[in-house]
């Protein structure tokens, strides 16, 4: 029903249904680490409604982005591990 | 970066159940409503996803009143300050925005309450209402070995979604003991009998999943990812292999704009009077920030607000046995469903609580109140901005996070400028 939009995840293309959060195509890009934390841990979604910011991405050169309430848009970039 | 300007009779913040209810019902009483949500689909986490495919038979219903009644629903928006009485700023996909408001309905919800324990901050520990959320969005999940721990019915639910997604449900883990969830269920039939129906149609979904009351996490293993989970009844403790470690501890009140707007809070629940409005004047609040109690509360609690903004008193009232009997519910679950003491003591010294910026338990302790562990550690100064770990120091210390300051949330400078403008005018 929905269309299939491409966008990349670390230059790597990936096909998600439109209305599809950021966070779901990074983890369908094979992703487990979204980022790393201040001493160096990989972290990634915890909460998963916006609030915790453990999912946080740079989308089209913009750092910081919660990428659990962000929706993926044709042709995005989205660069894991700020 | 141009600023809007707006203006309403009625702006409710939050489009969960009691938002979308508050603000149906004073735009079909003639209110000029908006509904404003930080997410980019209305819902709310219970009715999540609702705009194409509505979540439940109710939410359909509400989603197609709402249209209805002409609400002006902005997606996407997310209330960052209150720059004066009667005022709200916001930041949106298209800039920062100014809406005036005649009166304000408050219906942020809750979320979920995160305890820290060895290895919680190890990607793929999750919590369960997120990873279920995530799940239904399209996370991938088929094959993969999931445990479920932590306490209430949401772990139900829970678990039979991740089922239907693939997903092999190894252990459902309930904190709660046997004696507990038998006096709570005995309270079902005559409280709440479409519950208990629900909670035997999850049941049939998970047919095969060991569910074991009294027993909870102790620990998280693995390297780059969660990849086992440490249990115990108390008597014996366990290892499960797993791929997910889904949490779900229970839910705790979004009080951050409550607080912002100047609402008085009482044991992390909004005070409300018997119409809903806080003690801020015009500034109503409903649903799980009044006090956690699910989506019947909050569609009642939603009901009267709406009617009381519009200033239909007969109306209220007549709210009022409905409200009673989803309060006295809400109570009966608080108590089956509370937090053991055990599960606030499975930090270590090196034990992280804070994630934002890594801060252990070991230097928590040292300290006695929540601003002073902040001074000193940065805990809870991080982007979340103690929203994961001034709940988990609540629960660990006993500490109370001070009150919030503008921005709410996180925002560009752009829009902290065009906030600073709004103050002069």
């Amino acid at each position: 029903m929905a269309e299939e939009i491409t966008l990349k995840v670390d230059g790597q293309p990936v096909k998600v249904p439109a209305g599809t959060v950021v966070a779901v195509a990074v983890a369908k890009a094979g992703k487990t680490s979204f980022r790393h934390s201040v001493t160096g841990q990989p972290r990634a979604p915890l909460c998963g409604m916006g609030i915790c910011f453990e999912c946080r991405v740079t989308i089209n050169g913009q750092p910081h982005c919660r990428s659990c309430n962000t929706v993926c848009e044709e042709g995005m970039e989205v660069l894991t591990d700020e | 970066m141009s600023k809007r300007h707006l203006d309403f009779d009625a702006v409710v913040a939050g489009a969960g159940p009691a938002g979308i209810v508050s603000a149906c019902i004073a735009a079909e009483q003639g209110r000029r409503t908006a509904l404003l949500d930080m997410f980019p689909s209305i819902g709310g986490q219970i009715w999540h996803g609702s705009d194409e495919m509505p979540a439940t038979a109710q939410a359909r219903r509400w989603l197609k009143r709402l249209y209805a009644a002409g609400v002006q629903v902005f997606r996407g928006m997310t209330a960052i300050g209150a720059p004066s009485p009667h005022m709200l700023f916001a930041e949106s996909p298209e800039g920062a925005v100014e809406i005036a408001w005649q009166k304000f309905i408050i219906a942020t919800g809750a979320r979920e309450l995160f305890l820290p324990f060895p290895g919680w901050t190890l990607p793929n520990v999750i919590g369960a209402g997120g990873l279920q959320d995530m799940v239904k969005s399209g996370w991938p999940v088929a094959g993969k070995r999931v445990v479920i721990a932590g306490t209430g019915p949401l772990l139900f639910p829970v678990g039979a979604n991740l089922r239907e997604a693939g997903a092999e449900v190894v252990l459902m883990a309930e904190q709660t003991d046997w004696g507990k969830l038998i006096g709570f269920g005995m309270k079902l039939p005559v409280m709440a009998p479409s519950k208990l129906l629900q909670a035997m149609g999850f049941q049939m979904k998970l047919l095969g999943v060991p569910y074991r009351p009294g027993c909870w996490p102790v620990s998280a293993q693995g390297k780059d990812r969660v990849e086992s989970v440490t249990l115990t009844n108390g008597s014996k403790t366990w290892t499960e292999p797993c791929d997910y470690l889904a949490c779900g501890f229970g839910l705790v009140s979004n009080l951050e704009l409550p607080n912002l707007v100047g609402c008085r809070v009482e044991n992390g629940k909004v005070w409300v009077n018997p119409s809903q409005e806080t003690s801020v004047p015009d500034v109503y609040c409903a649903g799980e920030p009044t006090g956690v109690g699910g989506i019947d509360r909050a569609i009642v609690e939603g009901k009267i607000a709406g009617y009381a903004v519009a200033g239909q008193t007969g109306q209220v009232e007549r709210m009022f046995p409905a409200r009673q009997h989803a309060q006295r519910f809400t109570e009966a679950m608080d108590s089956a469903f509370a937090i053991r003491r055990e599960l606030k003591q499975l930090s270590s010294p090196d034990t992280i609580v804070c994630r934002c910026e890594d801060v252990t338990y070991g230097q928590l302790r040292n300290y006695s109140s929540w601003l002073e562990a902040k001074l000193h550690t940065r805990c809870g100064m991080g982007p979340c901005q103690g929203r994961i770990c001034g709940c988990a120091t609540r629960a660990l210390f006993g500490w109370q996070p001070e009150s919030v300051r503008p921005p709410v949330f996180p925002t560009s400078v752009g829009v902290l400028a065009e906030m600073g403008d709004g103050k002069k005018n």
